[in-house]
């Protein structure tokens, strides 16, 4: 059997009714599936040495604001980016969060890569990862507010910087 | 307190000449043993996944460059085959071969770069001399293709930004008589150099294992011992054409990266000589008309190819709705570009997968617990180039 029929059937029955649907755009798999469901399915893919699926090579995210249609499945999109060595295959896991309080599990305790990759979609998309031991910012400058990746953030805007103070200095600077 | 239980915190950078760059590395250390390392990045962050998704498909080539400057045609080759992929175009044979000659020339200046500066670091001064000597032949033939020394942006989406020049075939010949015996030279300055090889043997040692779980990509996967080339395993741009074979290292060190790294300009080579050897006749750009930019004498010439140039330039292409990925072997490991198009002429985002971003956060896991001096070579075996880990 070919390994993304292998997948297919490896991912309906783990994930039952968590796997919504599998999209197939230039012949490159991506399944979505409801956010609850990541950790485990994570936690199913390092265990079994059949897939051999044990290589995360990338976690992202897509800000959908502006998109009315895409909208309603929830505004933020993560996508993690998953690599079989023994079958020399990528696939894709997709979730949708919702705009008010975007919130998904750390994958940390399952991969080590996760770490940063995980601090910078919320250093950059402002998407909250429970249970990562470390989630601050990584790219941005420390008193920088908002997240500039979403589609709101204007793209020159910078924040004014002549606010400091001898008396009353910022946080980072104390 | 006496002296002995005192773990001292020192600051690493952003200065400092072994750190290739604006990275800060805060340690803690216990006499000479390094108890915490903490690698500190966004320095030199400019936001350029942003910019790109403001900017027409084309447009955004050029910000591809300056992320991995060191290797600016494998960064092109990423961004233009995930359009390709998103726009379904097919290239010719011919743009396919010279991609991969460009980009294989490419790896020689990325590693011959990294190999003066890293042994710069470990006290090699006369290397990084011989190293930027090889590299200007490189960088000349850059020259030669696009007009640029460093950012070349000479790839386009469905082909190159003009032909090949005409003594292409005779300038990369001379670099191939040229350069074997640099590299024989360099093993006999280091290879069997017992300095050398008590400074990276058995330092910054990673397992097969650990370096899967990392991320690890490029050279750093490879010397664990773990065969994963993105060249042989989802060949792309036409690499299944061509015979080479991928160095593997045993203990994840120092020294088993550098080897790889010397071996994989030797590979680079031969994949050249094929590139030479074989190179098609053809056309320099796919012929998709409203999406890839039609060839320059035919734009002066007729009519619709001048209305088609204005049409892309102005207003570029709509891409679908959906989103592409293509991972690329560049010279610091995989470089993949994911593409999410919404029906309209921007991207709704571009994010680069980045290879030294990823592989620098292994450094902790690298340098604690083993002496202070063993850092600068942990950061030079990883091979990073700041503009890429902070975007």
């Amino acid at each position: 059997m070919a390994f993304e029929d292998q997948l297919r059937e490896f991912m309906k029955s783990t994930l039952g009714d968590a796997l919504i649907r599998e999209d197939n755009f230039r012949e490159q798999l991506s399944f979505y599936i409801k956010p609850e469901a990541i950790f485990d399915l994570c936690q199913t893919f390092v265990e079994d040495s059949s897939l051999d699926i044990r290589f995360l090579k990338d976690i992202t995210s897509v800000d959908w604001y502006g998109h009315e249609d895409e909208m309603a499945d929830g505004r933020f999109e993560v996508v993690y980016n998953f690599y079989s060595l023994k079958h020399k295959s990528r696939f894709f896991v997709k979730c949708r969060l919702p705009e008010d309080n975007p919130e998904i599990v750390s994958l940390t305790p399952l991969f080590n890569a996760a770490n940063w990759l995980e601090r910078e979609v919320w250093d950059l998309m402002g998407i909250t990862f429970t249970g990562h031991p470390d989630l601050t910012k990584i790219l941005t400058a420390d008193d920088l507010e908002g997240h500039p990746l979403r589609r709101d953030f204007p793209l020159t805007w910078e924040q004014p910087k002549f606010s400091w103070n001898m008396d009353d200095p910022p946080e980072v600077i104390k | 307190m006496s002296l002995e239980e005192k773990t001292l915190h020192i600051n690493m950078g952003p200065q400092h000449p072994s750190t290739h760059g604006v990275l800060r590395v805060e340690l803690d250390v216990d006499g000479e043993t390094v108890v915490r390392a903490k690698p500190i990045i966004g320095y030199l962050h400019t936001g350029i996944e942003k910019t790109m998704e403001s900017k027409l498909y084309y447009k955004a080539i050029p910000c591809t460059d300056r992320m991995d400057y060191l290797a600016p045609m494998s960064n092109n080759l990423g961004f233009c085959l995930s359009v390709e992929k998103l726009m379904d175009i097919e290239v010719p044979e011919k743009v396919k071969w010279a991609r991969v000659c460009l980009t294989e020339l490419t790896r020689l200046n990325s590693h011959l770069v990294w190999i003066g500066t890293h042994a710069l670091d470990m006290g090699a001064m006369s290397m990084l001399l011989y190293a930027f000597r090889e590299r200007e032949s490189i960088i000349d033939i850059y020259e030669a293709c696009s007009g640029q020394r460093m950012m070349s942006t000479y790839f386009r989406i469905g082909g190159l930004a003009q032909d090949l020049p005409p003594d292409f075939d005779k300038k990369v010949r001379a670099i191939l008589a040229d350069i074997p015996s640099k590299l024989d030279d360099y093993e006999t300055l280091l290879t069997n150099n017992e300095i050398w090889i008590n400074r990276t043997k058995n330092v910054a040692v990673i397992s097969a294992d650990d370096a899967i779980n990392w991320g690890l990509t490029g050279p750093m996967l490879r010397g664990s011992g773990v065969n994963h080339d993105l060249r042989k395993d989802n060949p792309y741009s036409g690499y299944e054409n061509f015979d080479f074979d991928v160095p593997l290292g045993k203990n994840g060190d120092a020294y088993d990266r550098y080897l790889i790294r010397l071996e994989e300009m030797r590979q680079s080579l031969r994949i050249i000589r094929q590139c030479l050897d074989g190179m098609p006749e053809g056309p320099y750009r796919a012929h998709v008309p409203g999406v890839v930019l039609p060839p320059k004498d035919d734009v002066l010439h007729k009519m619709e190819s001048m209305i088609f140039h204005f049409k892309i330039i102005t207003e570029g292409f709509n891409a679908p709705k959906g989103a592409a990925y293509v991972g690329v072997e560049s010279p610091k490991g995989e470089i993949g570009f994911y593409i999410q198009g919404d029906g309209t002429n921007k991207p709704v985002r571009v994010r680069v997968r980045p290879p030294s971003f990823v592989n620098l956060a292994v450094l902790p896991a690298l340098t604690e617990g083993r002496l202070f001096s063993d850092v600068v070579c942990a950061i030079g075996s990883i091979d990073i180039v700041l503009g890429e880990v902070d975007r």
